[in-house]
């Protein structure tokens, strides 16, 4: 599977926030094989320089990365973050977030395909964040996105996926295009089941950095993908509503 | 001139946003900057004039999901 045009070397991408230290956010980084690492643009403080020592910690893993518009409300402010985080990370993919409502920080996908569509016209490769939403999804493939990102689950929650038919939905109606399940994963049978619906990715940021052992937790997230997607692969049998008997019943005894 | 940064009220001597850059003692650290909500390209900092009460950001690469 290719993101505008490159082959990622795993199916799991990784979020770089919330880990206890830098030095367990590379463990988990190394024991996730993150075929690509997300990242974020703050505030520096010229004394500090905390952004400079993270930027030569995620260069030195050799991860791809994937910078975001985390906060960003509007158009306005998610397009001029776009073109900040193009000139700090030298990279033109952009995972593209417009939050609408602050509770469930659900996208608001109006502002949503209009930023896609800037972004795209100035050269951004554009990875949106999106709701599950059919007709959405459709805008922003003519916005000029050739890769998608439907949330599992609010970013954070941990409920993993809230809407399997919407997802499925989303998957049957363009088998052609890169489909990412970003946010609200909590464990890796999660990570798992979206393979198995054939995503072709899933991104886990709190479920890995949370976890009471981050390291442990990336090498299970990367084994759930590996599994989840292997099962697509073997096409899984269908669901049945009555049991049908595994073991044969001709030629069985009759003892009463 | 009184200016903003990082929403920090600033009193500083310089006119450019490069020279902004260098009074505050960013050196060559890895930055993005905007000025007035509007992002500024590092190649465009030298000619770029600073105004009065100019709200500037500078931002740098920071974990994120």
């Amino acid at each position: 599977m290719l993101f505008y045009g490159t082959e990622l070397s795993s199916r799991l991408m990784l979020g770089t926030a919330q880990y206890p230290s830098p030095e367990i956010l590379a463990d988990a980084v190394r024991a996730a094989q993150a075929g690509v690492v997300t990242v974020s643009l703050r505030r520096e403080s010229a004394g500090l320089r905390a952004g400079q020592a993270f930027w030569s910690m995620i260069r030195d893993l050799g991860v791809p990365v994937l910078p975001n518009t985390a906060g960003c409300h509007t158009v306005k402010d998610a397009v001029t973050t776009a073109h900040m985080a193009r000139e700090v990370f030298e990279t033109d993919w952009i995972k593209l977030e417009v939050i609408g409502e602050s509770d469930t920080l659900q996208p608001d996908m109006f502002a949503l395909v209009e930023a896609a569509r800037i972004l795209t016209e100035d050269g951004f490769k554009v990875f949106p964040y999106m709701t599950e939403d059919l007709v959405g999804a459709e805008r922003l493939l003519q916005a000029g996105c050739e890769v998608l990102m439907p949330w599992g689950a609010p970013i954070g929650s941990g409920k993993g996926l809230n809407n399997l038919f919407g997802l499925r939905a989303l998957r049957a109606h363009f088998p052609d295009v890169p489909l990412v399940v970003d946010a609200g994963i909590g464990l890796p049978s999660h990570a798992a089941q979206a393979m198995e619906l054939g995503y072709d990715a899933v991104l886990i940021n709190t479920a890995v950095a949370r976890a009471g052992d981050p390291a442990a937790m990336a090498g299970a997230f990367r084994l759930a993908v590996e599994a989840g997607r292997i099962a697509r692969q073997a096409d899984p049998m269908e669901e049945r509503d009555m049991a049908v008997p595994s073991t044969p019943v001709l030629g069985r005894a009759v003892l009463a | 001139m009184k200016i903003l940064v990082n929403e920090e009220t600033r009193e500083v001597s310089t006119t450019t946003l490069a020279g902004l850059l260098d009074e505050l003692g960013y050196g060559d650290a890895r930055v993005a900057t905007a000025v007035d909500g509007d992002f500024v390209p590092a190649s465009r900092r030298g000619g770029h004039m600073l105004a009065e009460g100019a709200r500037i950001e500078i931002l740098a690469p920071m974990q994120g999901g």
